[in-house]
């Protein structure tokens, strides 16, 4: 498959089943609100070492967070459900907290409950307080610059992680330029979060090492400068640059809309911007049930 | 379905109890079944269709009209359903419901809602003492739900109110919010004395300042973030708690009672 001079490789991503869930922060404005989000979206780009994979999910008008101030939604993916519980509240304590005229609140009403600002409340050392609104129970923590209103709990959901595709281009600026377009896109699809730093990521990696203790390494067959060094290249000599662009969402239709959207905006660059082909990391489909395949997405 | 109607043909000289007349225990009755329930009105007991006319079938859908102030336990342990009454009922209405709604278009006697866990009550009149309150000698007041009052309410307003949501359009007695434990009462009108009286936690929010007794203790003014949540869960009732110019973020805050565990507020709209 070839689209404005891009070649579509017949080959698919391999994605896993993991565990979302979706919080809402809100603050006095919308800047203090996103300084709260990329704090606890931080170091989450991947569950080989960060526990989580995490980022923002779209910037939030005043009249869809539920004490009407500006906020932002974020989401949060572990490989189970404990762990994932375990980043939340971590995070939402260090990280929301302690952010100035910040609130928390579920992104998701169904799904299985786990704590949002339900162990939060001991930092009020007994002068925490309660209310239950609507049947939704929140904690009022006395703060130094107020109070901190956190929602119980949030929804815990089955989701699907490592949705992917790389962007092969003749240099490394043109790669770039490609990728920035493709998110941009991508941010517009709810129910996804792309973790990386921008959402991009430049050292893809497979399974295994020759190093005992690693159990990812380089992705060489990627590598622009292992042409010549790697039997198992699978670049052409006029690529110079890969990058990748990571998904995580909800359900698998998600992760479609999301990779379909990517794909074309960086087609719509095409050849002429040095844009020649569209791949995806998969692993022989024998560890991941799902798959993304391209050619079946861009068709 | 027209809802299933009772309409008082005469009213008796002893208090009627109203409760076995509630949706989930009419809902597989036969309409002669229905009119051979007996009621107990003073020491007799009574057949539902020597006091009342029946019509309708819809026991989901229980209407009450010519109702007067001897109509007790109407909607008692209402598990379900919708009643609506014309005219005033007697004590205990809504005690102990479950879930529904109960419509008084009429004034309410005492304990109303006292004890319930869920469901809406709402009275378009008066209210008596002890509404939301707890039986005498029980520890525990409304567990749940949501009681409406556009008029006046009584003394002891929410004693030993343990969740819930209490709205008194109106002004409210002596001793309101005694004994709570947690939960919310909020008053557009005025309060009386002993506000709060012995409350351990929740929430007596104000729209009028009170006479607090020294119990109470001046946290200062604030803009508190629960309160737009609050409020917006009000606004699909048919009250001017659902009119969002009534709506404020911006309070004083008194601790309180001192003498008990002093976890209680009393918010005064600023």
């Amino acid at each position: 498959m070839i689209i404005n001079g891009v070649q579509i490789d017949a080959t698919f991503a391999e994605a896993f089943p993991m565990k979302g869930t979706r919080a809402i922060i809100t603050a006095q404005n919308e800047k203090w609100a996103i300084i709260a989000a990329q704090a606890m979206t931080g170091f989450a780009t991947s569950v080989i070492a960060c526990g989580c994979e995490a980022g923002i999910e779209r910037i939030l008008t005043p009249d869809e967070t539920p004490d009407g101030r500006p906020g932002v939604a974020i989401m949060i993916f572990a490989m189970g459900g404990k762990g994932l519980a375990k980043q939340l509240e971590t995070r939402a304590g260090q990280c929301v907290l302690t952010s100035p005229t910040s609130a928390l609140f579920a992104g998701i009403d169904g799904g299985i409950r786990i704590p949002l600002g339900k162990n939060l409340r001991y930092f009020g050392d007994g002068f925490q307080t309660s209310k239950v609104i609507s049947g939704k129970r929140y904690w009022r923590i006395p703060v130094m610059d107020g109070e901190f209103l956190a929602e119980a709990t949030t929804g815990q959901v089955d989701a699907v992680g490592g949705g992917n595709f790389l962007v092969l281009a003749q240099s490394q600026p043109q790669a770039l330029a490609a990728c920035e377009a493709a998110i941009e896109e991508m941010k517009k699809i709810p129910n996804v979060i792309m973790p990386f730093p921008g959402g991009v990521v430049r050292s893809g990696s497979k399974v295994g090492s020759k190093y005992k203790t690693l159990n990812a390494s380089t992705n060489d067959a990627f590598c622009p400068t292992l042409k010549g060094s790697t039997p198992k290249t699978d670049l052409s000599p006029e690529v110079e640059s890969v990058m990748e662009i990571v998904i995580d969402g909800l359900t698998k239709e998600d992760i479609d809309k999301a990779m379909r959207v990517g794909i074309q905006a960086v087609c719509n660059l095409g050849v002429e911007n040095g844009i020649t082909r569209i791949s995806a990391g998969n692993y022989g489909g024998k560890l991941g049930p799902f798959h993304f395949h391209l050619q079946e997405i861009m068709a | 379905m027209s809802a299933l109607t009772f309409t008082l043909k005469t009213r008796p000289e002893q208090r009627v109890d109203m409760s076995p007349l509630v949706c989930h225990q009419l809902e597989n009755l036969e309409p002669a079944d229905i009119a051979a329930i007996k009621l107990h009105c003073g020491k007799k007991k009574l057949r539902v269709d020597e006091l009342f006319t029946i019509s309708g079938f819809d026991a989901k859908h229980i209407q009450i009209k010519n109702s007067f102030s001897k109509l007790d336990y109407i909607g008692k342990d209402l598990d379900g359903g919708v009643i609506h009454v014309e005219g005033d009922v007697g004590a205990y209405c809504g005690m102990g419901m479950k879930k529904g709604v109960i419509n008084i278009f009429g004034n309410a006697g005492l304990y109303a809602g006292c004890e319930m866990k869920k469901g809406l009550l709402e009275i378009t009149g008066n209210a008596g003492d002890f509404l939301g309150g707890a039986l005498a000698g029980n520890k525990m007041g409304m567990k749940g739900g949501l009681i409406l009052v556009k008029g006046n309410a009584g003394d002891r307003v929410g004693d030993h109110l343990r969740r819930g949501t209490i709205l008194i359009q109106g002004s409210v007695g002596d001793y309101c919010g005694s004994r709570m434990i947690a939960g919310t009462i909020a008053i557009m009108g005025n309060t009386g004395k002993f506000l709060g009286y012995s409350m351990r936690r929740g929430t007596l929010l104000l729209w009028n300042s009170p006479k607090l007794s020294a119990n109470f203790n001046d946290c200062g003014s604030h803009t508190l973030a629960f309160l737009p949540i609050l409020f917006k869960s009000f606004s699909e009732l048919n009250s001017s708690f659902a009119n969002a110019e009534n709506a404020f973020n911006r309070v004083q805050r008194f601790a309180g009672d001192m003498s008990e565990i002093g976890r209680g507020e009393i918010l005064v709209k600023l």
